[in-house]
């Protein structure tokens, strides 16, 4: 059942082909003026490749690395948050800003407030722990257990870790195992071996 | 299924939707259609059924904003004196302006709901029962203002615009 106009028919008709870059702009505006917006995001470079940024109106709720797919991740976020999700890079801008400083290695804190509600429970709390612990310094994954409040949940906490929505703004990449291999890294070892360093030099 | 990241709706749906917002409205009154259009989408979207002809929905919510934008247009007549309602096209988009202006012109002189009946079947791809529930009509009486509209467009099209060719 498809239907096909003449050319020129459909260019009286409604135009040419356009380019809506402005007339997203101005939508984008209008949403986030009516707290519209769910779901803000905007891709950034990194030293480590293209980062997805993610906000709520409550906080960054989720960096996504390259290789995670960045429309799977979005369309995670439309399932597990809400379907209204903007390109809308405005709202990333202090997050990305503080990366940038950070990566620059002339940030040791990050500012920036952050959503934590796509974890719950145990594993929240182990990212709430993961938040205090300094630049430059590091936990095993028992340690991280027990800042957590359950010493018995190493596993638990390595999960958590690993489940990690806001790496880097949330550092698991400060815990290493308790044999001083770095451990599993959303990013790749690799990444997390140069945070680390960079983070100690 | 899921509903996919609003942004991914304006992405396919965007240029559809703008140029069935230029077709009913012209090109000058055409941005604020298909912005209140998406705005009115994203507020709705959270609510709108998962399996639902996406592209059928933001064309009814464009055809509701243009509705209003006419009557807005009806309630404001222009003082006498100020500038054409549509100015030239390229003036707009850069295209050359002539023949695609006369053919606009033709466009504009189709009754209302052959005008609509084309817009939605032939730009948007609408199935006729769709067009049907817009015009507020049967979709046999859509059917007919679809081909009668397009019929007084292939009219007028062929001695306008043979490229090159005498007129």
């Amino acid at each position: 059942m498809t239907s096909t106009l003449d050319p020129r028919l459909a260019a009286a008709l409604g135009g040419p082909t356009v380019d809506l870059a402005a007339l997203r702009e101005r939508l984008v505006a209008a949403a986030e003026r009516d707290g519209l917006v769910d779901v803000a995001y905007r891709e950034v470079d990194s030293p480590f490749g293209p980062l997805l940024l993610a906000a709520t109106p409550d906080g960054v709720v989720r960096i996504a690395f390259a290789g995670e797919g960045h429309d799977d991740v979005l369309a995670g976020l439309a399932h597990d948050v809400s379907p209204r999700v903007l390109a809308a890079p405005g709202r990333l801008e202090p997050v990305a800003r503080e990366l940038d400083e950070y990566f620059a290695g002339h940030r040791r804190r990050f500012d920036v407030p952050v959503d934590l509600r796509l974890v719950r429970g145990f594993r929240r709390t182990v990212l709430e722990h993961l938040r205090t612990i300094d630049y430059g310094r590091t936990e095993s994954y028992a340690q991280a257990a027990a800042g957590a409040g359950r010493p018995s949940a190493v596993r638990a906490a390595a999960s958590a870790c690993s489940h990690n929505p806001v790496p880097i703004v949330v550092p698991c990449h400060r815990i290493v195992r308790s044999d001083g291999r770095p451990g599993h890294y959303g990013g790749g070892a690799d990444m997390k071996v140069a945070l680390l360093r960079m983070e100690t030099s | 299924m899921a509903r996919p990241p609003f942004e991914r709706v304006v992405a396919d749906h965007g240029q559809v939707v703008l140029r069935v917002c230029r077709a009913l409205l012209g090109p000058a009154d055409a941005d604020d259609a298909w912005s209140e259009t998406f705005l009115a989408a994203l507020r709705a979207y959270p609510e709108l059924r998962p399996d639902s002809n996406v592209r059928g929905w933001l064309v009814t919510i464009a055809h509701r904003k243009a509705i209003d934008v006419l009557r807005r247009r009806a309630r404001q007549p222009r003082p006498a004196g100020s500038l054409p309602d549509r100015p030239t096209r390229g003036a707009e988009d850069g295209a050359p302006t002539g023949l695609d202006g006369d053919l606009r012109a033709v466009v504009e002189a189709l009754p209302p709901k052959q005008q609509a009946a084309v817009v939605y079947r032939y730009l948007a791809d609408l199935p006729y029962d769709e067009v049907a529930r817009l015009l507020g009509s049967s979709p046999a009486a859509a059917r007919r203002a679809a081909a009668d509209g397009v019929a007084a467009l292939r009219a007028a099209l062929p001695d306008r615009t043979s490229p090159g060719g005498p007129r």
